[in-house]
């Protein structure tokens, strides 16, 4: 493993792969959580934080579960680490940092059920990546996750004042600038770290 | 219990894609060719009515302040089984949805029918619900990708329909494609309900 590894994962998982725009993943709080760029962003940064921290969690419960024969058993697993782990998160925000515990409010327990932070998990096992890889790939996945949904809060908040067709208002709209900005992301496909 | 009204609140009026907006990752992401779309709608389907199923029957036992973490567990269980049952008799199917197989653990239409419908309604009532919910994911999935598989590719399941001479909208095979095609489809049914609410207005009048 070197340091080029790295770098090309954390580049894949930002731009070329982002998490949201060419994998799917978290699109749940990608709309909801988007109205606002100052939401935004807490949100970006607990997930991140989160996809950090089970990526870590996960490989150590993976090692275990693969010594046990129970590799199977690796979706019930993880489900239940990250639940525990959010938990875990949300008692320390409320100790330490109180502000950012009362801005998030109801988001962070929902972090949970973000498609994202189970899949980086899974994905880390599915691409065989050692500890070191597992914790870069789902930080900078994170952060490709902040980074989408920071853009597109900003796009949001003037979206509100634009004039279109009554039906497309709300949801349908918002899918259709986000279309926009994954075309936009595709332009970063040809890029490559050799 | 209405099993019509249920199935028409489903499939149309309460869909769990295009009016409540849940699940929506899987929707965008896998719905790229028809039997992709079939197998990933039949899994939920599956593991909705089972597990809408279990946690109707459990719902008085399931204390209040930890509910959420049993829904997970028993979901969970019934994703495992579907994955394995998959890997098994559809290897195939099961290569081309990957990741989004047990990321159904997660896929907020389950968790969220738990929470409205199962733990408040008899067994057969959720049994029925999960059964309706499920057909509508299906008919959204399969109508998206009918949509990205014809004209991203000119072909269905496989076999050229369009004319040769019809050059592809790669485009909409793309993750792109799967934004536009969703976001185009919830402003057709706000617009279809819209226009059946007036009517109805009119009517009255």
């Amino acid at each position: 493993m070197s340091v080029t590894t790295l770098f090309a994962i954390s580049l894949g998982a930002i731009l070329t792969n982002n998490f949201i725009f060419s994998q799917f993943l978290g699109c749940c709080p990608f709309l909801g959580v988007s109205k606002k760029i100052d939401t935004a962003v807490g949100m970006g940064l607990a997930v991140t934080f989160v996809m950090g921290l089970a990526s870590a969690f996960c490989y150590g419960v993976n090692i275990i579960l693969v010594k046990l024969g129970l590799d199977y058993m690796q979706t019930l697993a993880f489900i239940l680490v990250i639940a525990g782990l959010v938990q875990f998160v949300e008692m320390f925000l409320k100790k330490s940092v109180p502000a950012l515990y009362t801005a998030l409010g109801v988001y962070l327990p929902l972090i949970t059920t973000n498609c994202a932070v189970l899949g980086v998990a899974l994905l880390n096992v599915q691409n065989n990546y050692n500890f070191i890889e597992s914790v870069v790939y789902g930080i900078t996945g994170g952060l490709g996750f902040l980074l989408a949904i920071f853009l597109f809060a900003a796009v949001r908040e003037q979206l509100e004042f634009a004039d279109n067709p009554k039906c497309f208002d709300g949801f349908p709209i918002a899918l259709i600038t986000a279309g926009l900005m994954a075309l936009a992301f595709m332009g970063f496909s040809g890029l490559q770290v050799w | 219990m209405n099993f019509k009204k249920q199935f028409k609140e489903g499939l149309i009026t309460q869909n769990p894609v295009l009016v409540q907006l849940l699940g929506m990752c899987s929707t965008m992401a896998i719905t790229t060719s028809i039997t992709n779309g079939l197998g990933m709608g039949l899994s939920v389907l599956v593991i909705l009515t089972l597990s809408n199923i279990f946690i109707a029957m459990l719902r008085k036992i399931i204390p209040n302040e930890v509910r959420i973490a049993c829904y997970v567990v028993v979901i969970a269980g019934f994703v495992t089984c579907v994955q394995l049952l998959l890997k098994a008799f559809l290897p195939a199917l099961d290569k081309s949805l990957g990741v989004f197989i047990p990321l159904i653990v997660v896929n907020c239409i389950i968790l969220g029918r738990a929470e409205a419908f199962a733990n408040k309604n008899t067994v057969a009532a959720s049994a029925v619900d999960g059964i309706c919910q499920g057909l509508g994911y299906t008919a959204v999935l399969v109508v998206m990708c009918f949509v990205r598989e014809l004209l991203g590719s000119g072909k269905l399941v496989g076999v050229q329909i369009l004319p040769t001479s019809y050059t592809p909208a790669l485009l909409l095979v793309l993750p792109v494609g799967g934004f536009l095609c969703l976001g185009t489809l919830i402003a057709v049914m706000q617009w279809a309900l819209a226009k059946k609410d007036k009517k109805k207005e009119e009517t009255k009048q």
